[in-house]
């Protein structure tokens, strides 16, 4: 049987006395595409920022291709990892943000090419061919020696997934991509991520786009206040929800 | 409607020509500042105790420059260990760890909430505290010393006390500045598993210069007229030298208008340096720089790249040089 490409059991976090997870399992099969629905305030994004251990969960077990996250697990208790190795880790997961968070003091070559040279120490003409290589990809070669305050919100988010990719991660989590677009920029995000995943990239999208959910998504997982209501094929799960929850909320974003 | 919409397109209504409103309470102020500059400048020219001659005999005399030269000197030193030392404190009092923390606070309360005099004095005095000064094992033998009057010269004295003084200051304007860059980036650059060292130095450091260049421009202004307070400790830098002089010739009212344009010179240069260095560190900034005054000139001098404006919503070039990229 072939190990998911991430697995999560009964994930809980707290801040302070507020519980935002409360028993978040699910799993992603290399090559799916999990889009994860619901209110804000429902856990969406903070169940995305634990993948990549931004958050530290409480308790519950998270994998990431059959490796826990954030922890080691030796003669039955867990040790916390030592920074060089959570990074690693964290090398293998892209992540896209809602408000892109390209680094507005690099070009967009620059911004795609430093990670991979500083992180992983990769030789910079390697990859800078490859970044601009992924900077064509998205459609934006013409823009390598732009600063990101020169582009539009859509052609930013297309950097920062460049940015994600030149990494060459086995996962890409996107959190929100298009909420901070212009509506008519969002089509041109959602084409670069549609694309994306039909070349097989494994993805977890939190999204409000319920078309991109239906087309591109695998998996839609609808969550309300920390747990997960409903989950299933998209198709299904929008064509006829069982919850009233997810009724009452897809009523109102269709 | 369509009638004065095929007027519109026809005649073109006429260029505004109004008359301007009339501003008389400007033009007695001005003529009350131009009365008092005139009177100024006679009073500069006729008045023989500002004593001009004494003043140029004495610009480029052998222990001013040398004391100009320590003056540079001593602001140097001071601030490279104010600058060292502010970025360590800084990145401590921003630790998790509440001794660390802790430690950075008490010494910025410290050196910050006593007089950068009363410090240069202290220093000065410090063998009438610790005799020897040594180097060992804490409460152990000591493998290194030697006496304290010899070791703490009148020079170290004030780039001690200086150099400390500004480190305390320096802290709070790093840590204003490390604090101005948004969150987002220090995810961002988590997200791609960088390091706190690496995110630092490659993403949250050149951001904060933006905001730091500009105090650290003024501090470096600041320190080359408070290394003046280093007379008390009998260094001779700038002041000292004109001090030294005037107390033998009683000279001095020439010799403090020397030493003063000597600091208003010296601050001039900085503050060009600091104009060039704040333009490198806007890179990527969402504000439009102005030209420089050397592209302004080119400006004035109407080349025809030069000469057009740039619109006011446009995006900023990079570098330098906005009017030539787009041109």
């Amino acid at each position: 049987m072939p190990v998911p490409m991430l697995l999560a059991e009964g994930v809980h976090k707290r801040y302070g006395h507020l519980e935002v997870l409360k028993g978040i399992s699910l799993e992603v099969e290399a090559s799916q595409v999990l889009c994860l629905l619901g209110p804000s305030g429902s856990g969406k994004s903070t169940f995305l920022r634990c993948i990549n251990h931004l958050e530290k969960i409480n308790s519950g077990r998270l994998w990431v291709d059959g490796t826990l996250v954030g922890y080691a697990e030796r003669n039955g208790r867990l040790h916390e990892l030592p920074e060089r190795e959570v990074c690693r880790r964290r090398t293998q997961i892209g992540m896209v943000f809602q408000r892109f968070n390209l680094f507005p003091h690099l070009t967009v070559l620059e911004n795609v090419v430093t990670a991979p040279v500083v992180v992983k120490g990769e030789a910079r003409p390697v990859v800078t061919e490859r970044a601009r290589r992924l900077l064509d990809r998205v459609g934006l070669s013409s823009k390598v020696d732009a600063y990101p305050n020169q582009l539009s919100g859509g052609q930013q988010q297309r950097v920062a997934i460049a940015r994600a990719l030149a990494m060459e991660p086995k996962l890409m989590l996107f959190d929100e991509p298009t909420s901070a677009l212009d509506p008519e920029l969002v089509g041109e995000v959602l084409d670069v991520m549609r694309d994306l995943a039909s070349d097989g990239m494994t993805m977890v999208v939190v999204t409000h786009e319920i078309g991109f959910a239906r087309e591109v998504g695998d998996t839609l997982v609808f969550m309300d206040g920390g747990v997960v209501l409903e989950e299933g094929p998209p198709r299904e799960v929008i064509a006829s929800p069982r919850h009233e929850r997810t009724r009452s909320f897809l009523s109102k974003v269709l | 409607m369509t009638v004065t919409e095929v007027d519109h397109d026809r005649h073109r209504p006429e260029e505004i020509r109004a008359v301007p409103v009339r501003h008389p309470g400007r033009w007695v102020a001005t003529a009350v500042l131009l009365v008092l500059l005139a009177m100024l400048a006679h009073s500069l020219v006729t008045n023989p105790n500002f004593g001009w001659s004494v003043v140029g005999t004495y610009f480029f005399a052998g222990p001013v420059v040398r004391g100009l030269v320590l003056t540079l000197e001593l602001t140097a030193a001071a601030m490279v260990i104010g600058v060292v030392l502010g970025v360590c404190l800084a990145i401590l009092r921003l630790s998790p760890n509440p001794i660390l923390s802790g430690s950075a606070w008490c010494y910025i309360w410290f050196f910050r909430g006593t007089p950068v005099f009363v410090q240069i004095l202290f220093w000065y005095n410090i063998a009438a505290l610790f005799p020897h000064i040594g180097l060992g094992v804490p409460f152990g033998p000591q493998v290194l010393h030697g006496n304290a009057n010899a070791l703490v010269t009148s020079i170290v004295a004030a780039i001690l006390a200086l150099g400390l003084n500004e480190a305390a200051y320096y802290a709070e304007i790093v840590r204003a500045g490390i604090l101005s860059v948004d969150h987002g980036q220090v995810e961002a650059a988590q997200s791609l598993g960088m390091r706190r060292i690496q995110l630092m130095r490659r993403v949250v450091l050149p951001q904060a210069m933006r905001v730091i260049v500009p105090p650290t421009g003024n501090e470096t202004i600041s320190m080359l007229k408070t290394t003046s307070l280093a007379s008390v400790a009998a260094v001779t830098e700038l002041l000292y030298s004109a001090q030294q002089i005037y107390a033998r010739t009683y000279q001095t009212i020439p010799l403090l208008i020397m030493a003063s344009i000597w600091y208003l010179v010296l601050t001039t240069v900085l503050t060009v340096g600091q104009y060039y260095v704040e333009r490198h560190y806007a890179r990527g900034a969402s504000y439009a720089l102005p030209p420089t005054p050397f592209q302004r000139l080119q400006g004035m001098l109407g080349s025809r790249s030069a000469r057009r404006r740039v619109p006011p919503g446009d995006v900023p070039g990079p570098l330098s040089d906005p009017l030539r990229r787009q041109g």
